[in-house]
Order: structure tokens, then sequence, then C-alpha cells
């Protein structure tokens, strides 16, 4: 039996250095590290993000977001956890079922403040300074496919699915199903370095709040390194009667899916209603950045064990 | 017969069960899966896209599927048999166990001609019943039925001639070897290996 880890001392030892540094990041830039529950009687309602149901009325979370929230509400000021997160159907090369986040929230900050904060991190966990681009979601469909997002027709991203991607049969693939495969199999590809990917169409604003610069879009952005996704980021939707809505939507495409309807998770929603600071909240892979710092192509290599 | 085992017609299979070597229907023709990568950015819709292999034709393409969506698993297996004889048009195996045969046409043969010898164990690709594929041993040995006179005593210098083998396969040989002698080859690149007493 190969009872032996997949990871190498080295790395593991490298894990180690790395959590010991994100925690000297934010001792000394008053941030509150906290630890929320794994289960909940709730979960995420994303339909493209499946919940392992632990228990007869228990969910393994899928992030730490609703209960961090639920902190900030309180009146914690900001905070970060180091913990590990759940989602159902999760295997390959780039992922886990079971993986490690590191979330943060600054109380204050919009998403543009917490890009500026994130390159200050990354730049304290790596040996060299690194340069980041910002580019945002419609600029880089320009760039890499000519394509404007805003006026294209369904049909002619279809195509460009079809065409580009062999044996693609994308007659059935929705508008935003088109971007994700469109953005997983022939942009990121092309992306070098550190690069924020900011202002998401609204039909992928997840619990991002809507731009006030420019309503088409939301304060969202995501971090890729060498076309490896990193981190996904908010500047958070405060509004209550909002929040609920996108679950509400939510629930209904999870039915139109035949995938479960999740429980509205109505404590996370009470504490919107009573108030969360104005604040933006990132979610940053710690498994795969430990990949990019130590240069290793597969998630096993920086788990101790495989699953 | 634990190993004839059919696989039931209405199984399938969902991607989150997509490994390699898996065998599955695909527009109406049996594939096997050879790489399965998984992508999805983390907010939006999960993918599979694989490489696989079509058994019928030996073509190799690629696929995009939704993750969640399901393939008819394909009826094959592959089946140790003993090679008997070719008639012309059909090279015939048979199950040593229940001296069952099995008839398989030039499509299914493919190149593994070159490389079968009667009484040899070789490894035949059933789809629905039929042979559809035929994989001979790594390693044969055959041989030689014609080649340019030896030149005896080069055994160490490095020169190479073709040699025509039994079976029709021609291969590369030093220069000592002479019609008749017996030659170890790889069949998956056609390399001679080593001279073989008999």
């Amino acid at each position: 039996m190969d009872w032996r880890p997949t990871a190498t001392p080295q790395t593991i030892r490298s894990r180690a250095r790395l959590y010991q540094k994100i925690r000297a990041f934010f001792a000394t830039s008053d941030c509150l590290e906290v630890d929320t529950p794994l289960l909940s009687v709730s979960t995420n309602t994303d339909p493209n993000i499946a919940s392992i149901v632990a228990d007869v009325r228990l969910y393994l979370q899928t992030s730490p977001e609703f209960a961090m929230k639920r902190l900030l509400a309180a009146g914690s000021g900001s905070i970060y956890q180091i913990c590990h997160a759940f989602r159902a159907g999760e295997r390959g090369s780039r992922h886990r079922s079971e993986f490690t986040l590191l979330e943060w929230y600054r109380v204050g900050f919009d998403y543009r403040q917490l890009m500026d904060e994130m390159e200050r991190l990354i730049n304290s966990l790596s040996d060299q300074k690194n340069q980041f681009l910002r580019v945002s979601y419609t600029d880089l469909f320009k760039q890499h496919l000519g394509v404007d997002i805003d006026s294209v027709e369904l049909i002619e991203l279809r195509n460009i699915c079809s065409q580009r991607i062999p044996g693609t049969d994308s007659e059935q693939l929705t508008f935003d199903e088109c971007l994700d495969l469109l953005i997983s199999l022939l942009i990121s590809p092309l992306m070098e370095g550190y690069v924020f990917v900011t202002d998401y169409p609204l039909s992928q604003a997840s619990l991002a709040r809507v731009s006030e610069r420019n309503p088409k879009f939301a304060e969202r952005f995501e971090l890729y390194y060498n076309g490896l996704e990193l981190a996904n980021g908010f500047s958070e939707l405060t509004d209550a009667s909002v929040q609920r809505q996108r679950f509400l939507e939510d629930n209904l495409q999870r039915q139109k899916f035949s995938l479960p309807e999740y429980p509205l998770d109505e404590r996370f929603l009470s504490a919107l209603a009573a108030g969360l600071p104005d604040c933006a909240g990132v979610a940053l892979g710690l498994d795969r950045l430990l990949m990019v710092l130590l240069e290793l192509d597969s998630i096993d290599q920086v788990m101790s064990f495989s699953d | 017969m634990a190993f004839f085992l059919r696989v039931p017609t209405m199984a399938s299979y969902s991607t989150n069960e997509f490994r390699s070597g898996l065998k599955v229907m695909i527009d109406g023709d049996p594939c096997a899966i050879i790489e399965n990568e998984f992508v999805k950015p983390g907010k939006g819709q999960a993918f599979n896209r694989v490489k696989i292999r079509n058994l019928k034709t030996g073509r190799v393409l690629d696929k995009t599927y939704k993750s969640g969506e399901s393939l008819e698993a394909a009826d094959v297996v592959d089946i140790d048999m003993q090679y008997l004889y070719n008639d012309g048009e059909f090279w015939h195996f048979m199950l040593p166990d229940t001296y069952e045969q099995y008839a398989a046409d030039a499509q299914a043969v493919g190149d593994a001609h070159l490389w079968l010898k009667a009484q040899d164990t070789s490894e035949v690709t059933l789809y629905n019943g039929s042979p559809i594929g035929v994989t001979p041993p790594n390693f044969v040995e055959l041989e030689i039925s014609d080649t340019d006179p030896g030149l005896k005593g080069d055994t160490a210098q490095g020169g190479t001639k073709p040699a025509t083998l039994e079976t029709g396969a021609v291969v590369k040989v030093p220069l000592f070897l002479e019609i008749g002698e017996l030659v170890r080859v790889d069949t998956r690149t056609g390399e001679y290996m080593s001279r073989v007493k008999k």
C-alpha cells in the first residue's frame, strides 16, 4: 500500500513557511485571524459550485464567506482566515474537492485597494518583486479573440467555440458557458505572469457589488499567474434584498439544470440586513499559490496526501 | 468465464468517472479515453476536455463535455488470444481455454499483421463480440527469410542492412546476420533487439 506523502518534505516545510509569512503580513496590518465552522445547515447556492453533504442536515462549506461576513456585520473589523474548503466533483491536476483558502476582508476598501494589498502580500511571500498587470474582462476578450462581449450575439460566440476548440458541441451552451469555455481553454493559456482580470459582466457578478462607474459591470476581480487562476475578489455586495434576489435566481437555475436546490442562508441574509460595513474581500487558493511559488505542475505535489 | 463478462448495454459513465483507458461510445463508435483534463473557472461552468482514440479507425481526436454529462459505455473487451493462421482474407485467433475462434479482417488487424506468428499470443479487442483491433506482443522472435549475404566476422561494426522476416516485416539488422537466423524485435518501434539462438 502506498502510504507515503505526495508532497516532498521540502514542500511541506515550504507550506509551513508560507503560512508563517501570511500571518506575519496580517499581524502588522491590523487584520484579525478568525476561525469559522466548516459545517453549516446552509450553503452556497451558486449553480456552478456543488456542496458536499456531510450529514443529514449539514454541508461542508465551499468557502468561509457567509460566516466571515456575519463576523463583519457583528463589528469584527478586517479579518482573515486560512481554512479548508470543499467542492463536490472537482478533481484534476489543478483541482481537489478539498483545498486550502486564504480568505480576507478589508473594511473600508474597494476592490481596487484590495488588489493593491494583494500585490503587497504576494511580493512579501515570493523572493522577487513581481509585476502585476490589470486588464478588464471585456478587454481580455477583445485582445485575445477580437470579440466585444458587450455586443456579440450568442450564435457568434457558439461559432467561435466550435471553430476554435475542436470537438465542442456548442449548440447547448449558454452565453456565460461560452465565456467560461473560451477563457479556460483559449485565453488563460496566453496569459503571462500575474494578471488581474477585472470588471466582470453582471451575469458573472456572484457576490460582487455593481460598479458605480459603469453599471454594466460588477466590481469583481480574479488573479491569474501564467493562466492559473489563483484568487477571486469583490467589492462586497451589502444590499440584503439584492443578495436574496441573486440566491433565488441561483436556485431557479439549479431547478432548470436538475441540480439540488439549497436552503438560503437566512442568518447571512439577516446579517446583511443588519448592516455589513462597506468592504472588499478575496479568496486566494493557497495550494495553487504554492504550486506557483515552487514551480510545480500538480496540486497533489503541494498537498501532503492524495485523496 | 469471468474475463468475458459483457458490459451491460445501458451502462454509462458521467464526466467525473472519466479516466484514461475508459471505453465509451462517441458518435456511434467505440472509443478509448486517452487523456482527461478537468477545467473550470472558480465561479463558472466546469468542462472536461478529453483526448480519445476511435477504436475502429485508430484516429485520435479532442472532445469537450460539460461536467455532469455522461457517455454510454462501449461493450469493448481486450482478451489474450492465440494467433492461428491467415486464410488470405481473415486472420484467425483462438481463445486458448475454450478453443472458441474469432476472425479479424484487415482493418481490425492493421499493421499488427507484420508481427503475427502462429501460436504467439496477441491481445484482441472485441466490440460487441467482434474483433476491431489486434495488439501484438511487445517482443516477437521471427526468422529472417531474406537479406543480403552476411559479412563474416563483422560483429563489432555498427552497420545495418534491411532484412525481410517470415511475416513480411522489414527491419534493420546488423550486417553479420544470415537468412534463416532468428531475431528478437520490439513490435512497438519495429526495431531489432538481438539475435536469438535456435
